[in-house]
């Protein structure tokens, strides 16, 4: 048994598989190896035997270790063997299962027979010694050398191994992942250089095409992207990133927020800032940092978190009071009004509406009814 | 006569308890006055707050609002406050009502009995709530309990004095 070396089980270039059987025990001399039954296979350089439940456990042996071979007929509980005498250990071999034995000698069990034509086609690899004529590309044991080295091992340290390997094996799967986005990006860039230009020429040429044109192929680039806009790598992390990123956070939502009656919430502002940029995507938390940079600034903008933690950017000049007021007299108006209803009304976003008039209860201006048809407000006549 | 209901009773906000501080006192502040005026209207002494909950009082069939249990508790949390509720049980399910406190039973008891030139005499307590004499008077027909709850008052303010009898108790006013 100690002239077998662990391998991958895998055959080399130049090396033919010759047969197969399953259920085939080995057995050390006249001992039971400590292996349990498996597949053995014969190809044209070597008697390979792999554990049938556990691939990684797999061991070789080349064929030219052979001395002679014979049959050794099945009895009452045994079954056939064939046993197969060995030179002796290599100098040079690979580690095995066993590290020595005092036979010379292995068995194979065969358990679901077989043993006829596994007889039939070794005293045929034995007599052609293909292994002779057609040497493998490599020799065998440095073949199943350090890679094997890997995957032979059984028991903790084995699961220990693979592991690691297939922690290794994400690790580069990852950077290579990562490696693609930053080619990405620099392409994004070129594609916003792109746009820019084309916008610098429409500028230059603007005798020769229509005021209508200018108009139209504009509303394009500004859809597909700003000309320039601030990223990280042009103006580094930080708060002068932020300080940056609110300056232009400022120009830009300017006309939007007066258009939506002076406040929008954060979620909006959000999806209207990343839509505009393109490929140059913000992440929630600078576009939360930078709005918080507003009012330091003194831009005309700042960021307001009501009571339940909804954001919104809104317009300086956008007074409380007259939110309120205007609660307060569309509310009176109908009588009573969910947010829904409000909503629909000034055509703001639920959310929006919703906090306004949490706002104007909170003042004492508006009062509840939350019954089975939903939360409704009231002209506060307490 | 039937009761008059103030006008926050078809206001349906007056059924939600309300968040805003300011707003929520002058919530509950109706809602004492209302059970108090209802229980008056009505002569009720014990309330069982899951009946109370059904009644009219906190259950307006028009409006289709009904106070929840939650605010019915903290409306009678704050009556108790004022001294014009008790708890029977400790799990608060039954409840005294004294629209009146015993201090002010105990005025108008007073009142009807020098009013009448009485003073010094001895009455039975069974006299004073269901005799002919008392008859037409608020207090005539007042429970037992609330009765002598008004008595004591006016005992320890020296104006009664409560003595056992042998089928009862009785007082003598001074």
């Amino acid at each position: 048994m100690d002239r077998f070396s662990w391998s991958n089980g895998l055959l080399e270039i130049n090396e033919t598989l010759v047969i197969q059987q399953r259920g085939v025990r080995l057995y050390d001399g006249d001992d039971k190896a400590k292996l349990d039954v498996g597949v053995v296979l014969l190809s044209t350089h070597r008697l390979i035997w792999r554990d049938v439940k556990n691939h990684e456990c797999c061991i070789a042996m080349p064929l030219s270790q052979i001395i002679f071979f014979e049959e050794q007929a099945a009895g009452i509980g045994k079954s056939a063997k064939i046993v197969i005498h060995l030179h002796p250990v290599p100098a040079n071999k690979e580690p095995g299962p066993y590290q020595q034995s005092k036979y010379s000698y292995i068995k194979l069990s065969f358990k679901e027979h077989g043993q006829i034509e596994f007889y039939r086609r070794l005293t045929e690899e034995m007599t052609q010694k293909r292994w002779e004529s057609t040497p493998v590309s490599q020799p065998i044991p440095t073949g199943t050398g350090s890679q094997a080295g890997k995957t032979r091992a059984v028991g903790i340290v084995g699961i220990e191994r693979k592991i690691e390997e297939r922690r290794k094996e994400t690790d580069k799967n990852i950077s290579e992942a990562f490696e693609d986005l930053s080619k990405l990006m620099v392409k994004a860039k070129e594609m916003v250089e792109l746009s820019r230009s084309i916008a610098n020429k429409i500028k230059d040429k603007q005798g020769d095409i229509t005021e209508d044109e200018t108009i139209r192929f504009k509303s394009y680039l500004l859809s597909m992207g700003i000309a320039n806009p601030v990223t990280r790598e042009t103006h580094g992390s930080g708060t002068n990133y932020h300080m940056q990123l609110a300056k232009q956070l400022g120009d830009m939502l300017q006309a939007p927020l007066e258009e939506r009656g002076g406040m929008m919430a954060l979620t909006e502002v959000y999806c209207l800032v990343n839509r505009a940029r393109g490929m140059e995507l913000l992440s929630p938390e600078d576009l939360v940092n930078a709005c918080k940079m507003f009012e330091s600034l003194k831009l005309p903008l700042r960021l307001r978190v009501f009571d339940s933690g909804v954001m919104v950017v809104q317009l300086q000049s956008h007074s409380e009071e007259e939110m309120i007021a205007s609660a307060l007299d569309n509310v009176s108006d109908k009588g009573s009004l969910t947010a829904e209803e409000f909503a629909k009304l000034l055509g703001l976003s639920v959310l929006l509406s919703k906090e306004r008039l949490l706002l104007a209860e909170k003042m004492g201006h508006l009062c509840r009814d939350d019954s089975v048809e939903g939360l409704r407000f009231y002209p506060n006549l307490f | 006569m039937s009761f008059e209901w103030p006008w926050q009773y078809n206001f349906p906000p007056f059924f939600t308890l309300q968040p805003n501080v300011d707003t929520r006192q002058k919530q509950l502040a109706a809602w004492c006055s209302l059970a108090l005026s209802y229980c008056r209207h009505h002569k009720l002494y014990t309330l069982d707050v899951m009946e109370a909950q059904e009644s009219p009082m906190f259950n307006n069939k028009k409006i289709e609002r009904k106070l929840s249990m939650e605010a019915i508790q903290v409306v009678f949390e704050e009556l108790r406050k004022k001294g014009n509720l008790e708890w029977l049980d400790k799990n608060k399910s039954r409840c005294l009502v004294m629209w009146r406190r015993p201090e002010e039973w105990g005025k108008l008891i007073y009142q009807w009995v020098s009013k009448n030139g009485m003073v010094n005499s001895v009455f039975t307590l069974y006299e004073l709530s269901n005799g002919d004499d008392t008859e037409g008077e608020e207090f005539h027909g007042l429970e037992d309990w609330m009765l002598l709850r008004s008595l004591q008052a006016l005992q320890t303010e020296g104006k009664a004095e409560i003595i056992t009898m042998d089928d009862g108790k009785g007082v003598k006013f001074f």
